[in-house]
C-alpha cells in the first residue's frame, strides 16, 4: 500500500491506540492535517501550543495513557517546550509531534525553523528527527514504546515537511526488536537478594514510614500498596505526585510531606528510622535541607530509573523495579512485622496535637480560600477529578481535598507550572468524560493559559474552573511577608481586572462570583448543576492567608512552622 | 576526533580522581551532543573525549569519556549516561586496571645550536620524526597521558612550540577484572 509520509503518520498513531489529538495546523505540519479530516482520531484544535501540551498531560495523568500533541514548526514547537520540560519533570507519558522545515532547507535558517530536537534534547526521554517517510512508521512505534515503559516521559518526533509528503510503502513494526532500539532496555527483572535486605530492614525497624511517590500511581501500585500497608501497619505518607495512590480516608495515611505538608506526615519521616522510598525521587520539597532530612532513618529505595539511587540521598537497599512488582515481592516476603503500637501513638499525638487547621471563616468574607475547597470537595461526586496551577491554590487544593483513587489529583510537581490547570482540565475530561473536572486555580494562573477555554467551549468540554482570586501571586506574595519584611514587589493583580465574569462570559462560558460564604455555596451548586458548557467562578478570598504548614527555604523539616494558632503547643 | 577543550598546558595535570568510561552509542546524529549536553547540565565533568566507529559495526561508535569523578559520583554519571536511548553499553575502567593511550603532535622551530638537544629528547621521550623542514621539526607520540605529559614538559623549554594532544583511549588489561 502506498501512502504518503503524512497518511503514514496519521495511520501509526492509529496502529498506536490513538483516540485524541490536541494540536493547531501551520505551515510545516500542513500535510499531516490533511489525512486527519479521514481519520477516526478526534482532534482538539487549541489556541495556543501550550495548551495542546498540557492538555496532552492532564489527559495522560486522567487515563495513564500516553497523551499525544501535534504542532507546526518555529515558534509552534517553541511553544510547547514549557508542557515537554513539566512532563519530563513529573514523567509523563507523551508523543508531541512537531513539523519541521524541509530536509533541504535544514540549517538555512529558513521561515519558522528551529532546531527543536537540540531545544528539547534535555527535556525528553528521547527525541527523533525523521529523515524519510519510510522511517515513519518505526519513529512513531518508537515514540510510543519509550514514552510508556521504564520511567515514562515525553517523546517528541520531528517530521520535516517534505518526508509528510513524500510517498512510501506502509508497513508497521510487528514487534519490538523491529523498533531497532539497541540501547533502550526498561525492563529489569527483580534482584531477590535486596528484597531479602529490604525485608530484613522492615523486620528490624520500630518507626518505618512508607514514603509514596508519582511512580506508585504510574506502575498502577495502588492496590498491593494497601495491601502491603496494612498487612504491615506502616503508616503512608503521599507526596504531591502521589496524592490519591492511598485514600486519604484510609488510617494509616498521614498525609503529604513535605515544604507544605502535613506536620504529622513531615515529622514522621523526620523522626523514622526506616523510609521505604516507593517511586518517589527525594525531591528537595519533600527533604528541605537533604543534610538534616530524616537523620536516624536508613532508606529502601524502590525506583525503576536506577539513576534515582543514591542522587540525593545515600541508600541502603535499592531496588530497581517498578513500584506494583516490588510491592509484590516485598509482601510476598515479609513474614513477621514489629508492633508499632509505640510509633503509632506517638504519630496519633502529632496528629491531635497539630491537624491541619486554618483560621475560622467569617459570615462576610473575604473567602478563606480553604473552606471554598473543602465546599467544593463536599459538594462533588466522588472521584472528582481535581488539577490546578502552581502556588498557594495548588498546596491548599492538596492538603484540603480528600483523595481517594488514583487520577483524581493533577498538578505540575517538579516543574511548577503556572497556567498548568485550566488545559490540564480540559485534558482530563477529555480523557475522562464520565468525571466531573474541577480546576482549583489561581489568579495569575488563571491569566497565563485562560485562553484555552475557548478551546473548552467550542469543542464542548465541560469543566469547572475555581479561581481563588485573592489579587496576588499569593504564594510569592506570602514569601515577601514572612521573609522580605513585608517589602511586596510586583505581586499585586488587583481583584477586578479583569473582569473574570465577564471574560467567562465572552469565552462562552458560565461566569460566576462568590464574595460571602452564602454565595460560595450558591455559585457550587450552580456550577455542579451545568454540564453542558464550562463554568468560571470569581471567588473572592482573603489576600493575607497563607500556607501553613511551612518549611522555610534553606531550613531542614525540624524547622517547620505551623499555623499560628497551634504556635507554643507541646506534643 | 579530539577533545574540542581548548589546550591549557601541562600545569593543569589532574590531581582529581579520573575515570575512563568506554561508551558504545548508536552511530546516529547528534549522539554527541546528547552526551554533552547530559554532561553538561548535570555538572560533570570531561576531562577528555575520544570518538571513533566501533570494532566491526557500521551502526555503532565507540566514545572513550575520561570524567572527573570529584564532580560527581561516577554511579550518577553512569545511571544517566545508561538513560540515554542511543547509549548502548557502558565499560567502566577504572585506571588501575586498563590501559591508556594518547598521542601527541608536535612541531617545535629551533635555532640550529638546539637541534642536538631536540634528537635527544625526541630519542628518550621513544618519539617519531613525522615531518621535518629546515627550520622545524613535527614529533608524534602514542604513548601513556603520563609520558606525552613528560615529552610535552620537555619541549616547553623550546620558544616555539605548536602542540596538539588527543582524547585518551583505553582498554582493559588483560586478565584483570573491570567493573
Amino acid at each position: 500500500m502506498k501512502l504518503t509520509g503524512a497518511q503514514a503518520l496519521i495511520k501509526s498513531l492509529e496502529e498506536s491506540g490513538v483516540d485524541t489529538i490536541f494540536g493547531l495546523p501551520g505551515g510545516a505540519i500542513l500535510p499531516v492535517y490533511d489525512p486527519l479530516l479521514d481519520s477516526s482520531i478526534r482532534h482538539i484544535l487549541v489556541r495556543h501550543e501550550q495548551g495542546a501540551g498540557h492538555m496532552a498531560e492532564g489527559y495522560a495523568m486522567a487515563t495513564g495513557r500516553p497523551g499525544v500533541a501535534l504542532v507546526t514548526s518555529g515558534p509552534g514547537a517553541t511553544n510547547i517546550v514549557t508542557p515537554i520540560a513539566n512532563a519530563h519533570m513529573d514523567s509523563t507519558p507523551l508523543v508531541v509531534i512537531t513539523g519541521q522545515v524541509p530536509t533541504s532547507a535544514i540549517g538555512t535558517d529558513a521561515f519558522q525553523e528551529c532546531d527543536i530536537t537540540g531545544i528539547t534534547m534535555g527535556i525528553t526521554k528521547h527525541n527523533f528527527l525523521v529523515q524519510s517517510a519510510s522511517e515513519l512508521p518505526r519513529a512513531i512505534a518508537a515514540a510510543f514504546h519509550i514514552a510508556t515503559t521504564g520511567r515514562p516521559g515525553p517523546v517528541l518526533v520531528d517530521v520535516p515537511k517534505d518526508v509528510s509528503q513524500s510517498m512510501m510503502d506502509w508497513w508497521w513494526p510487528s514487534s519490538i526488536s523491529e523498533l531497532d532500539l539497541p540501547g533502550y532496555q526498561p525492563t529489569v527483572d527483580i534482584n531477590q537478594a535486596d528484597i531479602d535486605a529490604a525485608v530484613a530492614l522492615i523486620e528490624a525497624a520500630e518507626r518505618p514510614v512508607l514514603y509514596v511517590g508519582g511512580g506508585t500511581l504510574k506502575s498502577r501500585a495502588s492496590q498491593q500498596l494497601i495491601a502491603f500497608a496494612e498487612r504491615s501497619n506502616i503508616p503512608v505518607v503521599t507526596t504531591l505526585m502521589a496524592r490519591g495512590a492511598f485514600p486519604d480516608s484510609h488510617p494509616q495515611h498521614l498525609g503529604m510531606p513535605g515544604m507544605h505538608g502535613f506536620y504529622t506526615a513531615v515529622m514522621a519521616m523526620q523522626r523514622s528510622d526506616l523510609l521505604i522510598s516507593l517511586g518517589a525521587r527525594f525531591d528537595d520539597r519533600v527533604t528541605g535541607k537533604v543534610d538534616g532530612f530524616a537523620p536516624e532513618a536508613k532508606i529502601i529505595h524502590v525506583d525503576i530509573d536506577r539513576a534515582e539511587f543514591n542522587k540525593v540521598r545515600r541508600v541502603d537497599v535499592s531496588i530497581q523495579a517498578n513500584v506494583k512488582d516490588a510491592l509484590i515481592a516485598l509482601d510476598a516476603s515479609t513474614s513477621t512485622v514489629k508492633n508499632l503500637d509505640a510509633w503509632w501513638k506517638t504519630l496519633r499525638s502529632w496528629q491531635a496535637d497539630y491537624p491541619l487547621t486554618y483560621d475560622p471563616p467569617t459570615s462576610d468574607g473575604p473567602l478563606r480560600p480553604q473552606l471554598v475547597i473543602e465546599s467544593i470537595a463536599r459538594a462533588s461526586a466522588p472521584g472528582t477529578i481535581v488539577t490546578s496551577g502552581v502556588g498557594q491554590h495548588q498546596m491548599w487544593a492538596a492538603q484540603h481535598w480528600q483523595y481517594e483513587e488514583p487520577g483524581t489529583w493533577i498538578n505540575s510537581g517538579g516543574a511548577g507550572t503556572m497556567g498548568f490547570g485550566v488545559p490540564a482540565a480540559i485534558g482530563a475530561k477529555v480523557g475522562r468524560p464520565d468525571r466531573t473536572v474541577w480546576t482549583i486555580d489561581g489568579d495569575g494562573c488563571f491569566q497565563m493559559t485562560a485562553q484555552e477555554l475557548v478551546t473548552a467551549r467550542a469543542e464542548r468540554i465541560p469543566i469547572k474552573v475555581a479561581i481563588l482570586n485573592n489579587a496576588y501571586l499569593g504564594m510569592v506574595r506570602q514569601w515577601q511577608e514572612m521573609f522580605y519584611d513585608e517589602r511586596y514587589s510586583e505581586v499585586y493583580l488587583s481583584p477586578d481586572l479583569p473582569d473574570y465574569v465577564k471574560w467567562a462570559e465572552a469565552m462562552g462560558c458560565v461566569g460566576l462570583r462568590a464574595t460571602n460564604p452564602q454565595e460560595m455555596k450558591d455559585v457550587i451548586e450552580e456550577a455542579n448543576s451545568i454540564n453542558d458548557v464550562p463554568v468560571v467562578i470569581d471567588f473572592r478570598t482573603d489576600s493575607s492567608e497563607k500556607v501553613f504548614p511551612m518549611v522555610p527555604s534553606g531550613a531542614t523539616n525540624d524547622e517547620i512552622m505551623v499555623h499560628p494558632s497551634q504556635r507554643g503547643k507541646r506534643s | 576526533m579530539t577533545t574540542p577543550e581548548p589546550y591549557v598546558g601541562p600545569t593543569a595535570a589532574p590531581v582529581v580522581q579520573h575515570h575512563i568510561l568506554s561508551v558504545l552509542v548508536e552511530n546516529k546524529a547528534g549522539v554527541l551532543a546528547r552526551i554533552a549536553g547530559l554532561f553538561a547540565r548535570r555538572g560533570f565533568n570531561i576531562y577528555s573525549l575520544a570518538v571513533a566507529p566501533a570494532e566491526g559495526h557500521a551502526l555503532f561508535s565507540r566514545i572513550t569519556i575520561v570524567v572527573d569523578a570529584d564532580s560527581a559520583p561516577l554511579e550518577q554519571i553512569v545511571g544517566q549516561l545508561n538513560k540515554l536511548v542511543n547509549v548502548v553499553a557502558i565499560t567502566d575502567l577504572a585506571p588501575k586496571f586498563a590501559i591508556e593511550r594518547e598521542l601527541l603532535l608536535a612541531t617545535i622551530r629551533t635555532e640550529v645550536d638546539e637541534q642536538t638537544n631536540l634528537m635527544e629528547i625526541i630519542a628518550a621521550a621513544n618519539a617519531a620524526i613525522v615531518d621535518v623542514d629546515a627550520h622545524a621539526v613535527t614529533v608524534m607520540l602514542a604513548a601513556t597521558p603520563e609520558a606525552c605529559d613528560a615529552l610535552e614538559r620537555t619541549l616547553e623549554g623550546f620558544a616555539e612550540v605548536e602542540l596538539h594532544r588527543t582524547g585518551r583511549v583505553a582498554l582493559p588489561r588483560l586478565g584483570k577484572v573491570t567493573s
